[in-house]
């Protein structure tokens, strides 16, 4: 257990003071966050890309579909990330938010929207009471390229207007030049600026996996936000290609059930950008389930960050009940 | 709680005669003393079809055809028109790789996902890439003008009888010869399908001819004089009998017998890629694979590490009605098989190991084998030591690289090993020292036309695939 063996040591103990004590000690100097980090066991990507593929082969069918599709629905994070976004644009995503399918209230609300901090207020003040949670991007999203004290006051502003989930961005640079230190303080400071105004936003840590590369990279940036507090774990900003791809998943998965294990709590996992089809959610909620274990499949601790994912999901609950599609323009485009 | 819903593949593309001849000379032929025999889905004990039990004057007669097409057809053309038959073979092969993968799963009682998505891309794999030899054999490295043999003998078994019947047949075509193949009596019907497909591509008749039955037939095939070439897939115990037979003639040998590979766990390995690889390497094909990585030898220091997560891992196998696409684990082939592996599970719990296997229901029907994994295995246990042939996982422990490399050889058989470390140098310094004429490093059970494959030792002799594969069908 050389990999976790301070965790280890303290779960056994079974002393949750002690164990928060180990964690910092972790976190302690750069030296022992680095000799923790490369102590990891590797992932070898043709395995991980085997395993990953093999899953895409389920066959989810019938029942089984149906089921996935409302819980597909019930994960999204309705995204728009644009400079062109509006207070008009985000009022009618919201609105698709909570009755997706206007023609049949069966149909579940989305977990949650993600907007731009200054468009937060507005997302609130049309979600207000519906259920539906307001995430925002922030800290100089997407490339993180900013000062501390930017990112803080671009996270304060976005939690003062009421957003409910921070989606964050680590400094890629940082963390590819070695410097994990900095990339766990400003983890650490977000989180603190979540907390701030009497609030407690939950906090996604977005690990940009297509720029980080390789998949030994994933599992520590996976690990590094963890232990810095995060209570997701996401894959992309959505503007970098490749975004959310099933390995990259995978591998992420693989670190929050094993971070639960070494110290018993739960991080939630987010794979953004990329996941446009109801075959594309259904494979992540298969990985999810064969990976994680089916704890995962809830709205708290699995998400989809997608924007045209819900049409789709949308139509295809639509066949599975009448048997035949509807056109395009038969779902709302927000 | 995600339950998958049953997801099963159509049995409708298949079309399953009642009974089957014997395919000789380009034609199917009804045995005239031969008597018949049943094959039935393991996975239903249903019958399927009845089958001919050749005789000794069926075999001379399937020989005797396969001579007078060598004399006067195949061994006279051209390396390039062979291999236009062996091209449209493989297409066909694909054409109808649907409707062959089910008919292999309801024969075999392999999962579907395992006969679609390994089995059949390999059968046609093999016959593309020995279609590109058949005119290129004076660059093979044997030769200006490499001379076929005559008739190949090829006798195979009932874990892959569709693959292991393109690994014989591909290569013997190509090189020049012509074939009498016996499937094995468990397993008929993907070869009589083979036979039908010859027949679409139009090969000359007699080029290949399928003989079924049992052991009986399959003596009477290998000790025939006018065979050339004997080439066997099986046990040990047979292969040895096949060796003495065949000593003294002019027969040229090889032989693909069995295994208990080893599949060595370094401490510094991808855990979770080691994991997915050691359930590769004996939940595969339920186990009945000879390169099995039966034996698994993992380093003290992440022993109860690794056990979690591959405990947990075979939690999350599904094992079922191998026609669902879903199913991980398919049915044991024959009871005769699942009464052996039966047999060495108690053997290795009456010996002291621990046994253990995660819940999951058994269908009532059929042959069927949990996944199992015995703990606190010793070298000496028979569970160590003999080939199993199913679901069941040894696990070793060892200290140094050296006692992994002492404890990997020490076993008569030499077809296969594994090597999972993070680090090159020792996979390399690993494999150098490994008596195995198979070393996957940090993966196991990867299959390609292009890789020679065999054994050595009590694994057997020869090559099949590859360059090196050519050999054995080349007078050289």
């Amino acid at each position: 257990m050389a990999w976790f063996g301070t965790i280890r040591l303290v779960g056994d103990a079974g002393e949750v003071s002690t164990l928060t004590t180990s964690l910092a000690e972790i976190a302690s100097s750069d030296a022992a966050l680095r000799a923790f980090l490369h102590g990891l066991p590797g992932v070898d990507r043709v395995g991980a890309d085997q395993r990953a593929a093999m899953l895409g082969t389920r066959s989810i069918k019938t029942t089984a579909k149906a089921q996935a599709i409302d819980l597909a629905i019930s994960m999204v994070d309705l995204t728009t990330l644009e400079g062109a976004d509006t207070p008009g644009k985000v009022r009618a995503m919201c609105a698709k938010a909570v009755r997706p399918d206007p023609a049949d209230p069966s149909v579940p609300k989305v977990a949650a929207v993600c907007v731009y901090p200054d468009l937060v207020a507005g997302a609130v003040a049309a979600l207000r009471g519906s259920g539906v949670r307001v995430a925002s991007v922030a800290t100089a999203f997407p490339s993180g390229r900013s000062s501390l004290e930017v990112k803080v006051a671009d996270t304060a502003l976005a939690v003062a207007a009421g957003a409910d989930e921070i989606d964050m961005v680590i400094d890629r640079g940082a963390f590819l030049a070695g410097d994990y230190r900095k990339v766990y303080d400003e983890i650490v400071a977000i989180k603190a600026a979540c907390a701030g105004d009497g609030r407690d936003a939950h906090l996604k840590v977005i690990l940009e996996t297509g720029e980080l590369a390789t998949y030994d990279n994933v599992r520590r940036a996976s690990w590094l936000a963890m232990l810095a507090g995060a209570d997701f774990i996401k894959t992309s900003t959505g503007k970098v290609a490749p975004a959310a791809t099933l390995p990259v998943t995978l591998v992420m998965l693989e670190a929050v059930r094993d971070f639960r294990a070494a110290t018993g709590r739960v991080v939630g996992v987010k794979p953004a950008g990329g996941i446009r089809t109801t075959k594309d959610a259904i494979k992540n909620l298969v990985l999810v389930n064969e990976t994680a274990g089916d704890d995962w499949l809830t709205p708290d601790r699995f998400r989809l960050g997608a924007s045209s994912l819900l049409n789709d999901l949308l139509m295809q609950r639509q066949k599975m009940s009448t048997g035949r599609y509807a056109g395009p323009d038969y779902f709302t485009l927000d | 709680m995600f339950e998958y819903a049953p997801a099963p593949e159509s049995r409708d593309v298949v079309d399953i005669r009642p009974s089957y001849g014997l395919f000789v000379n380009g034609e199917w032929v009804d045995s005239p003393g031969g008597e018949r025999e049943k094959t039935v889905n393991p996975a239903s004990e249903e019958v399927l079809a009845e089958f001919t039990m050749a005789t000794d004057a069926d075999v001379d007669r399937a020989v005797t055809a396969a001579r007078a097409a060598y004399d006067t057809v195949w061994s006279r053309m051209p390396g390039r028109e062979r291999a236009k038959y062996l091209f449209r073979i493989a297409r066909i092969i694909q054409e109808r790789a649907r409707e062959l993968a089910v008919l292999e799963s309801l024969d075999n009682g392999k999962p579907i996902r395992e006969s679609r998505d390994v089995d059949l891309p390999l059968v046609a794999a093999h016959f593309f890439y020995h279609a590109g030899w058949a005119d290129k054999l004076e660059y093979a490295g044997f030769g200006p003008a490499p001379r076929p043999l005559g008739v190949a003998a090829q006798v195979i078994p009932w874990n892959f009888p569709l693959l292991m019947l393109a690994w014989k047949i591909a290569p013997a075509l190509a090189c020049g010869n012509t074939v009498v193949l016996k499937p094995a009596e468990t397993t008929p019907l993907t070869a009589l399908a083979f036979a039908e497909i010859c027949r679409q591509a139009d090969l000359p008749p007699g080029v290949v001819n399928i003989v079924t039955g049992a052991g009986a037939t399959g003596r009477a095939l290998v000790e025939h004089p006018g065979v050339r070439k004997v080439a066997f897939t099986g046990s040990t115990e047979v292969g040895r009998q096949i060796a003495r037979s065949v000593a003294g003639t002019r027969k040229k040998l090889t032989l693909e017998l069995g295994g208990k590979a080893a599949n060595i766990v370094y401490e510094d390995a991808a855990l979770d890629q080691a994991v997915e690889g050691i359930v590769n390497g004996i939940f595969f094909n339920q186990g009945h694979v000879c390169c099995a990585g039966s034996r698994l030898l993992v380093q003290e220091s992440i022993e109860g590490e690794l056990l979690d997560a591959l405990k947990r891992r075979l939690a999350t196998l599904r094992l079922g009605d191998p026609l669902d696409k879903n199913t991980d684990i398919g049915a044991i082939n024959s009871a005769a098989q699942l009464a052996k592996i039966r047999e060495l599970s108690e053997a290795g719990e009456q010996e002291g190991a621990e046994r253990w296997s995660p819940s999951c229901p058994i269908p009532d029907k059929g042959y069927w084998f949990p996944p199992t994994l015995f703990t606190g295995v010793a070298q000496s246990h028979r569970i160590a030591r003999e080939e199993i042939f199913g679901p069941v996982l040894s696990v070793l422990t060892f200290r140094t690289p050296a006692e992994a490399v002492e404890k990997a050889n020490n076993t008569p058989f030499g077809l296969s090993a594994g090597v999972w470390t993070e680090k090159g140098s020792r996979i390399l310094w690993t494999a150098d020292r490994l008596r195995a004429g198979v070393v996957w490093a940090n993966t196991f059970n990867r299959f390609d036309p292009t890789s020679p494959f065999g054994g050595y030792r009590e694994s057997g002799y020869g090559r099949e695939g590859g360059r090196h594969g050519l050999e054995a069908y080349l007078d050289v």
